[in-house]
């Protein structure tokens, strides 16, 4: 299920559904039979008319362009000229490439620093602002302001903000508790660590308001109960706040990974790979070798990498989930 | 008693003076840190800044220069761009949603459990992993043969079937009761009626749902329009903003002003639809 919110909903709607069938009778059932004869011999292709918008559109847009992915990988991709079949070269190609192990690092360290930064932050600023006064609920507003500003935007304020010289904003933050002036983005041993930093203003509001959701559904008669058995607040929170709150940070954890794997336009605006490809993601090395460098075959050699990494990540996750659950 | 439980930390309920000034400390580092940055970008559009380093919360002479020098480099016409992006996007998606919607919630038909798994497999296929097969399907679409590359066309069609708000409008279309539907039917009223007159109008929430989630995630969209604008009269604003920094004579405060026109739209949506944000965030966002 998603939320610790929905997960009891749900439960309510089938609960319900059985009393109202239980209480209804014979002529409920009966309706549901008439209903279910009719729909099976009505015109079969109502639904499918209804549905044929979504499915041309995925058709067009998602699956096609996936099998096309997956054929220009196993190609030599010449416009005009014709592709030839050159089996698994693209992916060794890719694979062996110093560029490419490096990006497939980055990207790694920066999809890790957002997804914990994110949520260690979030899951404090949920606890720090949890509350129903209209203090709070303003606060809330004010901070979530970063999830709704337009990505773009973000990088370039934040490109401002890390001007690399002593009075550029974030060098007169950090001299304020005696570091810096930084190069930030300018220089390769903190242009990756900068990165990670936007990403988790932007991110940690996001993952705070999905964790003040799961905290509206925790049982408030548990913080009772252990208030009367006397623990303390840390108590608290280590035995009932977090264990109420596990399937949120496991969706979040996904969620954030693999945004955090698909990084583009962040990187691109802030850096573009550099200085000296110590920001360099799969997403922006992908981008230069298929649309600028015009090698088709081993730019989607690299996009069916990071899908299938993506994939894994999903899928490894949502088994272990099942495991804990079962 | 019982009051001091309502929250985790339970710090609503402190209110002794020492508590009180270490909530407010609190929420003002909150508030500077996450809305700062916003607010300085919001003051400095209207400030004269040459250098990188003017940037401040503090206005200073407040000038409309930044824009009006903007609006000189084509800025109203990436703005008109992004709003007509968003505005037949949207259009379409939620289209194509309450479509999707009502067949997967109201209907039993073969088949259906597949389409269930197309629609959440393509939750797995953003454009990041399709970019570059996605300008060869745009530059010349299967069987139709149209060319959408450098038009806004081609920024809009790709997303305008959205999983999630498929998905939003299924979970929400499920919930209406059969009888009105039945009762619908037995007075002889067509699918079409059925959908429109019946299902649709009890489904606002889910639509202020899906608008504004759709808005958003039309409006922030980067790599598509980036793959498929052959040229800047094609350019949304959010692309112009790194044409219009690199360009030598623009200062950082014409980049600031252009900036502030391209946060305000999402901004604006989303304080005016924030109980639709909230509902999102807790119903489906957390699947995709």
């Amino acid at each position: 299920m998603t939320t610790q919110e929905a997960t009891p909903s749900v439960s309510q709607q089938v609960v319900g559904g059985e009393r109202a069938d239980g209480a209804g009778g014979k002529r409920r059932s009966a309706g549901v039979a008439g209903r279910v004869d009719r729909r099976r011999s009505g015109r079969w292709w109502i639904p499918w008319a209804f549905l044929a918008p979504a499915l041309i559109l995925f058709l067009y847009f998602k699956f096609i362009p996936m099998a096309q992915a997956i054929s220009m990988s196993v190609q030599d991709v010449k416009p005009y000229l014709g592709n030839t079949w050159v089996g698994a070269a693209n992916y060794s190609e890719i694979l062996g490439s110093e560029g490419f192990r490096s990006a497939a690092w980055n990207t790694v360290v920066l999809a890790v620093g957002q997804t914990f930064g994110s949520m260690v932050l979030g899951f404090g600023l949920a606890l720090l602002v949890e509350g129903q006064t209209r203090k709070l609920s303003f606060i809330r507003s004010a901070a979530f302001l970063p999830v709704v500003v337009p990505l773009a935007v973000v990088a370039e304020l934040w490109r401002i903000m890390y001007h690399p010289t002593a009075d550029g904003l974030m060098n007169q933050v950090i001299g304020l508790v005696g570091l810096g002036p930084s190069g930030f983005i300018n220089h390769p041993d903190s242009s990756l660590a900068s990165i990670v930093v936007t990403g988790i203003w932007r991110g940690a509001p996001y993952d705070m308001m999905i964790f003040l959701a799961g905290l509206a559904g925790i049982d408030r008669g548990l913080y009772e109960a252990a208030t009367v058995d006397g623990a303390s607040t840390r108590q608290r929170i280590l035995h009932v706040t977090l264990p109420g709150l596990r399937p949120v940070f496991a969706i979040l954890f996904v969620l954030a990974a693999v945004r955090g794997f698909r990084s583009f336009t962040e990187v691109f605006l802030l850096t573009n790979g550099g200085p000296n490809g110590s920001t360099e993601v799969v997403m922006t090395l992908i981008y230069k070798l298929g649309l600028e460098q015009n090698r088709l075959g081993v730019g989607s050699a690299g996009a069916v990498l990071l899908f299938v990494a993506t994939l894994v990540l999903t899928v490894s996750v949502q088994l272990l989930r099942r495991r804990r659950a079962a | 008693m019982s009051a001091a439980t309502e929250t985790a930390l339970g710090l609503t309920e402190r209110t002794g003076a020492g508590a009180k000034l270490i909530k407010a400390a609190v929420y003002t580092g909150l508030f500077v840190v996450f809305a700062g940055p916003l607010l300085a970008l919001l003051v400095s559009s209207f400030n004269h800044v040459s250098d990188p380093t003017q940037l401040s919360v503090i206005p200073r002479r407040p000038t409309l220069d930044n824009f009006r020098i903007a609006f000189d480099h084509g800025v109203l016409r990436y703005l008109l761009n992004s709003f007509f992006v968003v505005g037949f996007g949207l259009l379409l998606q939620v289209a194509v949603s309450v479509l999707a919607g009502y067949a997967l919630a109201r209907k039993v038909f073969p088949l259906m459990t597949l389409v269930m798994v197309a629609i959440l497999a393509t939750m797995m296929l953003p454009e990041e992993i399709l970019a570059l097969p996605l300008t060869l399907v745009l530059g010349d679409l299967p069987l139709l043969h149209l060319n959408l590359m450098g038009t806004l066309a081609g920024m809009i069609v790709p997303l305008g079937a959205w999983a999630f708000s498929i998905l939003v409008m299924t979970e929400f279309m499920k919930d209406v009761p059969r009888e009105l539907e039945e009762a619908a039917r037995i007075d002889g009223a067509g699918e079409l009626r059925i959908f429109a007159q019946i299902i649709l109008p009890l489904c606002k929430p889910a639509l202020g749902v899906i608008g504004v989630f759709g808005f958003t995630m039309i409006w922030d969209q980067y790599l598509l329009p980036l793959l498929v604008a052959t040229d800047s009269s094609a350019y949304t604003l959010p692309l112009a903003l790194r044409t219009l920094r690199i360009d030598p004579v623009v200062t950082p405060g014409v980049v600031l002003a252009a900036s502030l026109l391209a946060l305000l739209p999402s901004v604006v949506v989303f304080l005016l639809f924030q109980r639709s944000f909230a509902r999102g965030l807790t119903s489906g966002a957390l699947k995709g």
